[in-house]
């Protein structure tokens, strides 16, 4: 919480001049009819996405040159808000001229920068970045039905965010490569989530074939059974860091019966390990003592320091023996 | 010309209000708290204050009627005070409310519901109101309090606050109404009704901002919100707020000394707006408008989203509301407008026209003309009246991406 956020942003003042000037004055809005497409030997096509109960639709004309597969005209209508509209128009801006194919690579992201007004700030507040991505659907369903194929087969991957663009693939890399634990951590690497929210967990605006939330605890739960599988197929020969807990307890067992446990019996005591609790620093070993080593004195002293020194010596520097 | 027709969000202070307001300030400054003459300077003033509340309301003396900082602080004290009074010092479990309550209940009823208490949450029919049958069926000997708005902030419509108060009283269960968008508005009787807890807020009948009033019936048993110097007879501490508590009682007994007359003319007005503006095709307005306040619309204009036509709207420097979710930060659609039920389109249509007794025959007609013009441009540009028909397998059969 800063200063600006206790009054709360005003939502029209952080829309653009570009975005202003294009609600009260599309450029493409209106229709082209097949007809005068046909005249002018041409192929029309129209394309809808999205509904009114949405609260968000957009219909979008391409009159097509069949020869050259080149968009000669392109309009729009649009049922939407303030930024719909300025979003809807930039797109028939960006479309015209361009080869079907070339369209198709139009992503919602070209479309915010278009409405920019300088590179560096944003056209829209973050909540309004979903007004955008209306633009890329149409045109993908468009093609679709110009080439007479789905228009899911324009996307090569999954997109989990629509609004950053985020594809599946990138959040699993990103999880892993920064070994990210929270969906705080994700949108700040990857700006997935950072806009209409709807892909962060199911209830929001808009349902997600994939939730942040999943894609986090999946891969999570992945890369510690990848671990664990690891340090299972290393056996005995993985650092202790990277050891399961069982291996660790095992490791120290074997430690101690191999070079402490005989001392500790000829003076008719003994010891169990109880814990392992693992944090960056440190590895800490909770142990107790049994018999004549209750007690003794040397117990949290000499006896002590030489559990102590042998474990770090022979398994890990970062290991604490503590009694309890 | 600019016209202001948000007076369900807020109101302009009327100028006698502020006049009554003024030596509040820097003359008579005093802590009323204080022995000195500073401090007992301002008691008539804050007497009268308290006279002209009640008499506004027909309250009786034995009820108490003490000043908050807003409704939200008194819809809190009731429901969060009940909490402790009757749930976790008591053996009741349940709070009964409607879908359609402001926010500082329905959050608090959350965070209550986060607390261990059962609430069920009424819905409301056509008409956008509970019925008070329906109260009556979910009523149970768990239920420790009743909490239902006198009149919508939304829609305007006046719910059946005698017949729910009856009930409550028949069953024994604790009745609260949140009457922000009824004082000042309609009359409010609170002898000839059943209410125990009423809140109110002064800025929605020409009164400042950062006072409201709890009304409690026969001065009875509510543990206080805020605690500290024992203000307002130990029921309310923190100083008073001298300046706003003058101006809330000028505020309140010039809201509702006529208020028939004035209604009657508000009234006038508004549904002269809702003819012209119904007279476009498609459109329709939520509620009987009998029983709605006087002054509020609520209208969906097919094909028109609700936050472009309030942008339109402002252009034209009229400032109305919308319940579109576009408008909103987090983009979900208004819970009002869903709880109605109408159609989903009109919870992206809304648009909420609220007038005062300041509004004047001109501003309504430059109104009606800057109304239409904007709905005729925005149809224009609407993918909802366009005449093409889509590529065959280019149309969208309904709306299947979003929740609601």
């Amino acid at each position: 919480m800063a200063k600006d956020d206790l009054l709360g942003a005003s939502l029209w003042d952080a829309y653009s001049n570009k975005v202003t000037t294009l609600m009260n004055n599309p450029q493409h809005q209106g229709e082209i009819f097949e007809a005068e497409a046909e005249e002018r030997g041409n192929k029309l096509i129209v394309a809808d996405f999205g509904a009114e109960s949405c609260g968000d639709a957009v219909r979008l004309y391409w009159e097509i040159d069949p020869k050259t597969d080149i968009i000669i005209n392109s309009k729009f209508k649009s049922f939407g808000c303030g930024t719909a509209i300025a979003s809807s128009d930039v797109m028939t801006e960006l479309c015209i001229g361009k080869t079907v194919d070339e369209a198709v690579k139009i992503t919602n992201i070209d479309v915010e920068f278009a409405l920019r007004d300088d590179p560096d700030t944003p056209a829209v507040p973050p909540q309004k970045m979903h007004c955008s991505v209306m633009a890329y659907d149409v045109i993908k369903k468009a093609a679709g039905l110009y080439k007479g194929v789905d228009a899911e087969s324009f996307e090569d991957e999954i997109i989990v965010c629509e609004c950053a663009r985020v594809s599946l693939t990138t959040l699993q890399e990103v999880i892993r490569l920064n070994d990210l634990t929270t969906i705080e951590q994700i949108t700040d690497y990857t700006k997935a989530g950072g806009f209409c929210k709807s892909c962060i967990r199911p209830g929001g605006h808009e349902q997600r074939d994939y939730y942040l939330v999943d894609i986090l605890a999946d891969t999570r739960k992945e890369m510690d059974e990848e671990k664990m599988k690891a340090a299972a197929d290393a056996g005995g020969s993985a650092s202790f860091e990277d050891m399961t807990l069982v291996q660790q307890i095992k490791a120290i067992d074997a430690e101690i019966d191999e070079s402490i446990r005989q001392f500790l019996v000829m003076d008719g005591g003994d010891m169990e390990v109880i814990d392992i609790k693992s944090s960056d620093e440190y590895i800490d070993v909770y142990i107790r003592y049994l018999g004549a080593c209750n007690g003794c004195a040397s117990s949290s002293t000499g006896t002590l320091y030489a559990i102590e020194s042998t474990l770090k010596e022979k398994l890990s520097k970062k290991i604490r023996v503590l009694p309890i | 010309m600019q016209v202001y027709l948000d007076n369900n969000a807020t109101t302009m202070v009327d100028p006698l209000v502020v006049e009554a307001m003024i030596p509040f300030f820097s003359e008579l400054y005093g802590n009323p708290n204080s022995l000195h003459k500073f401090g007992t300077a301002s008691h008539p003033a804050i007497s009268k204050a308290i006279d002209q509340v009640y008499t506004a309301l027909n309250a009786a003396d034995a009820d108490d009627i003490v000043f908050t900082s807003c409704a939200t602080e008194s819809n809190n004290w009731v429901l969060q005070s009940v909490f402790t009074d009757h749930i976790v010092n008591g053996k009741k479990n349940h709070i009964v409310t409607t879908e359609v309550e402001h926010p500082s209940i329905l959050s608090t009823c959350k965070f209550l519901e986060e607390q261990g208490v059962k609430v069920t949450y009424l819905p409301v029919n056509e008409q956008g109101i509970v019925e008070a049958e329906t109260v009556k069926a979910f009523i149970t000997d768990n239920t420790a309090l009743v909490s239902i708005m006198w009149a919508s902030n939304e829609t305007g419509m006046i719910f059946p606050i005698k017949e729910i108060g009856e009930i409550c009283k028949e069953k024994g269960v604790l009745f609260h109404s949140d009457a922000v968008q009824a004082v000042g508005k309609i009359r409010v009787d609170l002898q000839s009704v059943h209410v125990d807890f009423v809140s109110m807020s002064a800025h929605k009948f020409h009164g400042p901002k950062g006072v409201g009033a709890l009304y409690i019936k026969d001065s009875q048993a509510l543990s206080p919100l805020m605690h500290g110097g024992e203000h307002m007879g130990g029921r309310r501490s923190g100083t008073l707020n001298v300046p706003s508590i003058v101006g809330m009682g000028k505020a309140i007994e010039l809201a509702t000394q006529n208020i028939e007359i004035t209604g009657a003319k508000i009234r006038e007005k508004r549904d002269r707006l809702e003819d012209a503006i119904l007279e476009l095709s498609e459109t329709f307005v939520v509620g009987d408008r009998w029983n709605r306040t006087p002054n509020t619309i609520l209208i969906s204009i097919r094909g028109v989203e609700g936050e472009g036509m309030l942008w339109d709207l402002n252009n034209g420097q009229i400032g109305a509301s919308t319940g579109s979710a576009c408008a909103s930060e987090d983009l979900e659609a208004n819970t009002v407008m869903l709880a109605i039920g109408a159609d989903n389109e009109l919870a992206h249509t809304g648009i909420r026209l609220s007038l005062s007794r300041f509004t004047t025959d001109e501003e309504v007609d430059y109104t009606i003309s800057h109304f239409k013009d904007a709905v005729g441009r925005l149809r224009a540009i609407s993918s909802s009246f366009a005449k093409q028909q889509p590529t065959e397998g280019g149309e969208v059969q309904e709306c299947e991406l979003h929740h609601h």
